[in-house]
C-alpha cells in the first residue's frame, strides 16, 4: 500500500498496465517528455520509451481516429485528450466509429481503447477548461463512461478499463487530482465497471453521485448527520453501462432520494437516475427526488464556486427531501 | 521500381500503349480484366435488384472499374484495404466470397455484419477489409492508427486508405494525413477523384489540386489517369513497394468518373451535363483495356462477352441463395454493442419480446434473455 494522490494513482495504474502488456500504447497532446499538462503521464516515456508514449499533432479528431485504427489492429491504445473541453473534434470518432464499430460489423471488428480526459470545474478554468460533458457520451450506446472519485478507485477502474474489450471514456475530475490521498495498493488490481460504491451508510437519504461530486456530498452527510438526518452516499463509479439494479436497491432503502453533479440540469445524468426510479420504484418513494447540478448556462469564471454544487446546496437538498 | 516508374497514362482512350510497358505477365493481365468485369456485373446486377425493390441502395461502380482493380491488386494479401462507398468490386478480388457480399446487400442472416448496415457497406475480415461507416473520411485516420500498430508489432503490413474527392474536405483527410507523414507509417492514401461528391463538382470542392494536398503534409504524390487500369496499378505498386521498404506514406490521385449517380436514389441529370458524360464514356476503362488485350493476343474474338455470361451466371445463382435467406435474428437488436449483452439491454429486449410473442412476430430463438 501507499499514500497516493489521485493523479499518482493513476500514473500508477497506467505504468502497471504498460508494465503487464506490451501491446498498451499511451498517446496524445504533451503526454511525452512534458508528462501532461496535470504531469498525469510523468515518467511514462522516460520508462517505456518514446514508442509506447508519445506526443500526438494537436487533433483531437486524429487522436482518436487513430487510435481507433490501433485498437482494431491489435494495439491497447490509451488516447489523452487534454481537456474534456477539447474532445469535440473527437466526438464523431467516438459516437460514430468507437461506439458502433462492434455493432455494425457484427463484432467481426471490436475496440479496445480508452480515451482519459480530465473534466469538471473548480480550478479557474473558465468555460472552456471547466465542463462535465458526461451526459453527451451516456447516450451513446456502445461506449463504456466511467469517472473514478479516490485514489484506489481510479487505479483499479483504470486498469479495468485498458483491460476491457469495448471503448471506454474515462472521465478524471481534475478538481480531485491532487486534493485527495488515500491508500492504493501496489501492483495489478481492477476495480470492476458494473458496481456502485457504498461511500457511506444512511438509513434516511440516499444521494447519488460521481467525479467530483463525491466529496461534496460526503460533507453534506456529514452536516446532515449532525443534524440527525443519516445519509446514503452512493459513488455511481461507471455511468454507463449503468448498475440499474443497484440505483433502485439503494432508492427504495430510503425512499427520499437527491441526485448531485456539476454538469447542467437539462438532459444531465440526473434525469436519467431520477427517471429509472420513477419507472421501477415511484411505490417506494416518499418524496419528490432532488436534483442538486450546475446550472443551464455555459460554465461560468470568476462565479464558479456558486455554480458548482457546494456543500451547502447539497445539505438544503437532504434537508428538503428528509423533511417532505 | 523508383518513383520514376509511375506515368500518368500507359494506355490512351483506344488501348493504344502512349507510356512505358509494363511487361506484365499475361495470366496477370487477364486477371485483371475478368475482376475489372466482375465489378460491371455485380454492379448491373445490383442496380436491377435495387430497381425491382429487392435491395436498398446501390453506389455504383460504373467507370471505376481500372481505379479499384488496378489499385487493389497491387497490394499483398497481409495488406489491408480501408474502402470507402465504391470498392466492393475491389474485395471481392481480395477474397470477399460472393455469397457474403450479395448476403449484405440483401441484409439477411447470412450477412457478416448481421443486417445492421445498409446495403453496399461491405466488410471481410480475413482480407482484412473493414466496412466504411457513411460518415464521410473517418477511416482514412483508422488506416493510419493501424500502419502505427502494424509498425509497433513489427508486422510487414501496408495500408491502403481509400476515399473519395469530397473526403479531401474532411477532418479526418487532414489529421490523417499529416499524422500518417509525421509517425512515417506505411499507408497509401488513394484518392478516386471521380470528379463528382453527390452533386458538387471538385471546383466546389476544393481551390488547390488534390494532389498538392499530399505534398502540403510533406508526403510524395502522384496523380495517374484512373481509367486507365495498367498506370493505376504501376503507379500503385510503386507507392507501395516503397512504403514497405521505407515506411513512408503517399497519396495517389485516381482521375477518374461516376458514370452513375451518387446512388440509386441520386439523380445526376439534375445537376451535371450530358455531354460530360458522354466524354467520359469514350474513355471507358474495360473498353479501353479491351482493346489492349485484343491487341495483345490475350483476349479472343468473343471472349469478352463468355467472360461476361460466365459471370452472370455464378451472380444470379447467388442472388437465387440469398433471396432465399432468413433475415437477421430478433436477438441481435441488442448483441454486439458491448462483448456481453448488459443487463439493461437484456431488460429492454425482454421487455420488447413479450409484446412481439403477444403479437407473433417473434420466432423460435426469439427468446429471452436470462436475468
Amino acid at each position: 500500500m501507499a499514500n497516493l494522490t489521485l493523479l499518482q494513482a493513476l500514473n500508477d495504474g497506467m505504468k502497471t498496465a504498460m508494465r503487464q502488456d506490451d501491446s498498451v500504447v499511451l498517446f496524445g497532446e504533451d503526454v511525452g517528455l512534458r508528462g501532461g499538462v496535470f504531469l498525469t503521464t510523468e515518467g511514462i516515456q522516460q520508462e517505456f520509451g518514446s514508442e509506447r508514449c508519445f506526443d500526438t499533432p494537436l487533433s483531437e479528431d486524429g487522436i482518436v481516429g487513430a487510435a481507433i485504427g490501433m485498437a482494431m489492429n491489435g494495439l491497447r491504445p490509451i488516447a489523452e485528450i487534454q481537456f474534456q473541453d477539447f474532445i469535440f473534434p473527437g466526438f464523431d470518432q467516438i459516437v460514430s466509429e468507437a461506439a458502433k464499430l462492434r455493432y455494425r460489423s457484427g463484432s467481426q471488428y471490436t475496440c479496445p481503447l480508452v480515451i482519459r480526459t480530465p473534466y469538471g470545474g473548480g480550478i479557474r478554468g473558465g468555460l472552456y477548461h471547466s465542463q462535465s460533458g458526461e451526459a453527451y457520451f451516456c447516450h451513446t450506446a456502445g461506449l463504456k463512461v466511467v469517472i473514478p472519485s479516490t485514489p484506489h478507485d481510479a487505479k483499479g477502474l483504470l486498469i479495468a478499463s485498458i483491460e476491457d474489450p469495448d471503448p471506454v471514456l474515462f472521465l478524471e475530475p481534475k478538481a480531485l487530482y491532487r486534493s485527495v490521498k488515500g491508500e492504493v495498493p501496489e501492483g495489478h488490481y481492477t476495480v470492476d465497471l458494473t458496481t456502485i460504491r457504498e461511500v457511506r451508510p444512511g438509513k434516511d437519504v440516499t444521494v447519488f453521485c460521481y467525479g467530483a461530486m463525491v466529496p461534496i456530498a460526503a460533507k453534506a452527510a456529514e452536516q446532515a448527520a449532525e443534524k440527525g438526518i443519516e445519509v446514503n452516499v452512493l459513488d455511481l463509479r461507471t455511468l454507463l453501462p449503468l448498475d440499474e439494479d443497484g440505483v433502485l436497491e439503494y432508492a427504495k432503502r430510503t425512499g427520499r432520494v437527491v441526485v448531485v453533479h456539476e454538469a447542467p440540469r437539462f438532459c444531465g445524468f440526473g434525469g436519467e437516475i431520477s427517471a429509472i426510479i420513477a419507472e421501477n420504484a415511484i411505490e417506494y418513494m416518499e418524496a419528490p427526488i432532488a436534483r442538486v447540478t450546475g446550472f443551464d448556462t455555459p460554465f461560468p469564471n470568476t462565479l464558479e464556486h456558486h455554480y458548482l454544487p457546494d456543500d451547502r446546496r447539497v445539505l438544503d437538498a437532504i434537508e428538503h427531501v428528509h423533511a417532505f | 521500381m523508383t518513383n520514376a516508374a509511375i506515368s500518368p497514362r500507359i494506355l490512351d482512350a483506344e488501348g493504344k500503349l502512349c507510356g512505358a510497358d509494363p511487361e506484365l505477365d499475361k495470366g496477370l493481365l487477364r486477371e485483371l480484366f475478368v475482376h475489372m468485369m466482375r465489378v460491371r456485373c455485380v454492379d448491373q446486377r445490383m442496380l436491377k435488384l435495387q430497381r425491382a425493390g429487392r435491395v436498398g441502395f446501390v453506389g455504383s461502380m460504373l467507370g471505376l472499374e481500372a481505379a479499384m482493380i488496378g489499385s487493389a491488386a497491387a497490394l499483398e494479401g497481409r495488406d489491408w484495404m480501408w474502402s470507402g462507398l465504391r470498392e466492393g468490386g475491389a474485395a471481392l478480388m481480395r477474397g470477399l466470397p460472393l455469397s457474403e457480399y450479395i448476403a449484405q446487400m440483401y441484409c439477411n442472416s447470412n450477412d457478416t455484419a448481421k443486417g445492421r448496415q445498409m446495403c453496399n457497406h461491405l466488410q471481410h475480415a480475413a482480407s482484412h477489409y473493414p466496412s466504411w461507416s457513411s460518415v464521410i473520411g473517418t477511416q482514412i485516420t483508422h488506416g493510419v492508427g493501424a500502419a502505427l500498430a502494424a509498425k509497433r508489432r513489427g508486422l510487414d503490413e501496408v495500408h491502403a486508405v481509400y476515399f473519395g474527392d469530397g473526403a479531401t474536405s474532411s477532418n479526418g483527410f487532414h489529421s490523417g494525413l499529416n499524422f500518417a507523414a509525421v509517425w512515417k507509417v506505411r499507408c497509401v492514401f488513394l484518392c478516386v477523384d471521380n470528379g463528382w461528391a453527390i452533386s458538387v463538382p471538385s471546383k466546389a470542392q476544393t481551390a488547390a489540386p488534390y494532389v498538392d494536398k499530399g505534398k502540403a503534409y510533406g508526403m510524395l504524390a502522384h496523380e495517374v489517369d484512373g481509367n486507365d487500369v495498367l498506370a493505376t496499378y504501376q503507379a500503385t505498386k510503386s507507392l507501395v513497394e516503397r512504403a514497405r521498404a521505407e515506411s513512408e506514406p503517399a497519396l495517389l490521385v485516381l482521375k477518374t468518373y461516376r458514370m452513375l449517380g451518387h446512388s440509386s436514389s441520386d439523380d445526376p441529370s439534375l445537376y451535371r451535363d450530358q455531354a460530360e458524360v458522354d466524354e467520359w464514356a469514350a474513355r471507358d476503362p474495360i473498353k479501353r483495356y479491351a482493346g489492349y488485350l485484343t491487341g495483345l493476343g490475350v483476349l479472343g474474338a468473343g471472349e469478352q462477352e463468355e467472360i461476361e455470361a460466365k459471370l452472370l451466371e455464378e451472380i444470379d445463382d447467388e442472388i437465387r441463395t440469398q433471396e432465399a435467406a432468413d433475415p437477421m435474428a430478433l436477438k441481435t437488436l441488442v448483441e454486439d454493442v458491448y462483448a456481453e449483452v448488459p443487463r439493461h439491454l437484456r431488460r429492454q429486449y425482454n421487455a420488447f419480446i413479450e409484446v412481439a410473442e403477444r403479437h407473433g412476430e417473434a420466432r423460435p430463438g426469439d427468446g429471452a434473455f436470462p436475468l
